[in-house]
């Protein structure tokens, strides 16, 4: 074993180096400090996932040089956004998106859009499932909505993370498909709008799973369906005898909207296509690391990976969605 | 007692050389991130997470992993009040408080008993919240879980009224310095619209004014304008620099034994709810300012001063750790940071962790003991080497702070420009001690401005505008009305004198 394992590394160490006494020319490879920028503050989802990927490059020595996560939240993410579109040509600074991407831009009118950044690659899309307190009557999500309008318009409260983003553009699609009107309350984080609901100082939230998942094991959140076009593909058993793919998609359940959120890097405008490439095929060796699929599977996520044109096309597609939906809800910014 | 074997269990979890090397580790990195002003306990916490997640993956690695964040957490709390007291620069939000009778002790010479003070009550407020937390976490837990907004908002609304009448100067003063911090709370994006507010189309102000560069320029470089200005030496320069200051400061402490009492209440409740411990700090040194006998005295350096805040904000800081852990909501932004670990830990905070991995819960309630001792004896020790760093000549020592000031200014956001903020607020910091408008109030504002508004909008859209929703159940209610009472109470008082038929301006 030991033998073999030797000589894999000197067959390795072999091709490694004739491949580096020749590729200098064609691979590129960061040559100082790669800074990996959240838009978003310390502690949410998308900070959790760009540590994540740092601890995963770290441990298994996936980066000559280091990586450094910089918070930069400001302005609903403008902030990290402007740096990015300001460091055109800088190959050393990749961006992980939240919905922000699109919405913050179209409601706060700060100059900035995906297409001064260039798509690196998509890591993961993140679900949203509607959830109600255990003690809430209502079994589904169709009993829930005929509840909701029963109360009357915007008796009901749904609770969400910040206004004009991911949540609250749900909450719109979910009224104006169904006509139950509620009334949406901003949070500051996903964890707290988990508690508040547990607390049934709001009657319903449209959390992310890994940020209700505890409070649903727990037997005090019920999920009614999930935002997608399909099930959850997890089949262990989460909560009791339920599993992320035992809730019904809400298509199936009758109030049919579905919206994913979407992880997926970008860089600064013009770098080169090896540069691109470089962080495409590092970013796949961290999604084959046991450590990211444990985290997929914590928490629920949409595993659709796809980088390239496809990915540009799929940017470009989710854009004109947010533009509907902004607009529809009255969102955007007044010019 | 089913409590008392699990947190045996705990202590041998957390009990071997290796954890506790880490906690002594943790703890002097910790005390060394709370020195410098701006990087703080959760950039602290962030920027060595990444290392963690190796240790993690071994068996029990977890709770290694967390002792060693939550023991820099800890040191963060412990020498946040080092700056402070020795040089006007809290280096913690929660240090703030400390400031205000802190450094007048330290001018008087009395250095040592300042930080001896703010060291011991820091760990007594510590211990109690883990006392809490041990026996009666489930409770608490549930009790939590009953603060919607229109809570929070009388919470917030209690912290400033317990404030407002601390300065001694005029009303008008106070009042305008406490409408600047609110104005300048609201710079920046707005939670409840999703807007931008008082940007001006500038990106620097998208993120708007973060309270950590306020304080730095506001108390650090107003105070070495205002040293320049007065003859280049530090006052405080005679301090007693043995361990005899320790013991003597020692005896005086049992002295303020309500205030300590009050202060822990303060504190864990703060923490739970979670308020946050910079709220807390500041509501408890008002309280003990009211409450006090000595509280007319209070700003003029006395120990008592630099008990009250220490105590609630380490009470506070502590008990924070018990929603992230129980319904995993972080009461304080580190706690929010060890969060994150603990799910790429592979951990899920909430209602189970107790149940599902006693072993990591109860070795982490074991290393908030033993953290929190190693910690004390840490700094404890090192109160002569701190209170010797006045006796450097000021000449030397004033542009090295002026320089770990611009660092922590730019440590906050990656921003050249906070740096040049920083000192902008130096600036105003000198004008406003030389025209005597309190500093106190506008940071107060600042700091808490932005979430008592968000809670008490968040509170109007839940009952369509009706303020009755403040006073909706006994808990709000009473809240409020204790908020309404302190906030009167100058008027109260006078009222009652007045009809005791003597002379009205003796309260």
């Amino acid at each position: 074993m030991t033998r073999r394992t030797t000589a894999k590394t000197l067959l390795a160490a072999v091709v490694a180096t004739a491949f580096s006494a020749f590729t200098p020319a064609f691979a590129w490879e960061p040559t100082k400090t790669v800074e990996f920028i959240v838009p978003a503050g310390t502690g949410g989802g998308a900070d959790q996932m760009a540590r994540l990927v740092q601890s995963i490059i770290a441990k298994h020595n996936l980066m000559k040089q280091n990586m450094v996560v910089v918070n930069k939240g400001g302005g609903a993410g403008a902030e990290g956004f402007l740096e990015v579109k300001g460091a055109k040509g800088d190959p050393h600074k990749i961006i992980i998106t939240l919905s922000n991407l699109f919405t913050t831009p179209m409601a706060t009118g700060v100059p900035f859009n995906w297409k001064d950044l260039t798509p690196v690659r998509m890591l993961a899309l993140d679900q949203f499932v509607l959830w109600v307190n255990k003690e809430n009557p209502a079994k589904t999500a169709k009993e829930y909505i005929e509840l909701v309008k029963k109360a009357g318009d915007g008796k009901m409260k749904m609770g969400g993370t910040g206004s004009k983003q991911e949540d609250q553009i749900i909450t719109v699609a979910l009224q104006k498909q169904t006509g139950a009107k509620f009334t949406y309350i901003p949070y500051k984080g996903g964890g707290e709008v988990a508690t508040q609901l547990v607390g049934k100082h709001v009657d319903s939230s449209v959390n992310n799973p890994i940020e209700a998942v505890a409070q649903w094991r727990a037997g005090n959140l019920r999920p009614l369906c999930v935002f997608d076009n399909e099930r959850m593909p997890y089949k262990n058993k989460v909560a009791g005898d339920m599993s992320w793919n035992d809730i019904p998609t809400c298509k199936e359940a009758g109030v049919d909207t579905d919206y994913v959120m979407l992880r997926g890097i970008f860089m600064a405008g013009g770098v080169s296509p090896d540069q691109v490439k470089y962080y495409v095929d590092l970013l796949e060796k961290v999604r084959q690391t046991p450590e990211w699929k444990k985290f997929m599977e914590d928490g629920a996520f949409n595993q659709t990976a796809i980088t390239g044109k496809e990915y540009a096309d799929w940017v470009a597609k989710a854009e004109k969605l947010h533009e509907g939906l902004m607009q529809e809800a009255g969102f955007m910014a007044k010019k | 007692m089913q409590e008392i074997q699990s947190l045996m269990g705990g202590f041998a979890v957390a009990m071997s050389w290796f954890n506790l090397a880490l906690m002594l580790a943790g703890v002097s990195l910790g005390v060394l991130i709370g020195v410098l002003p701006g990087l703080g306990g959760a950039n602290g916490v962030a920027i060595l997470l990444p290392l963690t997640f190796t240790m993690s993956q071994q068996p029990g690695g977890a709770t290694s992993a967390i002792i060693l964040l939550s023991c820099i957490y800890w040191g963060a709390l412990f020498g946040g009040a080092i700056t402070s007291i020795l040089f006007n620069i809290p280096g913690e939000p929660w240090s703030v408080a400390t400031t205000f009778d802190g450094y007048p002790l330290a001018q008087k010479g009395r250095a040592g008993a300042a930080l001896t003070a703010a060291f011991t009550s820091s760990f007594i407020g510590a211990l109690v919240a883990v006392i809490l937390i041990t026996f009666i976490s489930p409770i608490i837990a549930r009790f939590a879980l009953r603060f919607g907004p229109p809570e929070f908002f009388s919470v917030y609304l209690l912290t400033f009224s317990a404030f407002v009448g601390m300065a001694k100067g005029a009303p008008f003063k106070t009042i305008a310095a406490m409408m600047t911090g609110f104005a300048l709370a609201a710079v920046g994006i707005d939670t409840v619209t999703g807007q931008l507010r008082l940007t001006f189309e500038i990106p620097a102000l998208l993120k708007g004014f973060d309270f950590l560069i306020a304080v730095i320029g506001l108390f650090g470089i107003g105070e070495i304008l205002l040293t320049i200005e007065e003859g280049l030496e530090f006052k405080g320069a005679k301090a007693k620099l043995n361990m005899r200051v320790v013991l003597e400061t020692w005896k005086e402490l049992p002295r303020y034994w309500k205030t300590s009492i009050r202060s822990s209440a303060v504190g864990c409740l703060m923490g739970i709810v979670p308020g946050g411990a910079t709220p807390a700090s500041f509501m408890s040194y008002g309280l003990a300012k009211r409450m006090s006998r000595d509280g007319e005295e209070f700003g003029t350096g006395k120990v008592e001063g630099v008990v009250a805040p220490e105590t609630a904000a380490h009470a506070a800081g502590t008990s924070a750790l018990l929603p992230m852990l129980t319904l995993g909501v972080p009461g304080s932004p580190t706690a929010a940071v060890l969060l994150g670990g603990l799910l790429i830990w592979g951990l899920q905070p909430g209602p189970l962790l107790f149940v599902e991995k006693a072993d990591f819960v109860w070795g982490l309630i074991a290393s908030m003991y033993l953290g929190n001792i190693v910690g004390l004896i840490v700094v404890l020790t090192c109160v002569p080497l701190f209170a010797s760093i006045l006796r450097i000549p000021f000449a030397i020592i004033a542009p090295v702070i002026l320089v770990i000031c611009a660092i922590g200014a730019y440590t906050v956001h990656n921003s050249m420009f906070d740096v040049w903020l920083m000192l902008v607020f130096g600036v105003l910091g000198y004008v406003f001690k030389k025209l005597d408008y309190p500093m106190a109030p506008l940071v107060l504002a600042l700091v808490l401005g932005d979430r008592a508004e968000d809670s008490f909008r968040q509170s109007m859209l839940g009952s369509q505008g009706d303020m009755g929703i403040f006073f909706a159940n006994p808990l709000v209610g009473t809240i409020t009305s204790a908020a309404l009472l302190l906030l009167f109470w100058p008027l109260i008082s006078r009222a009652i004198a007045i009809a005791r038929g003597r002379n009205g301006r003796g309260g």
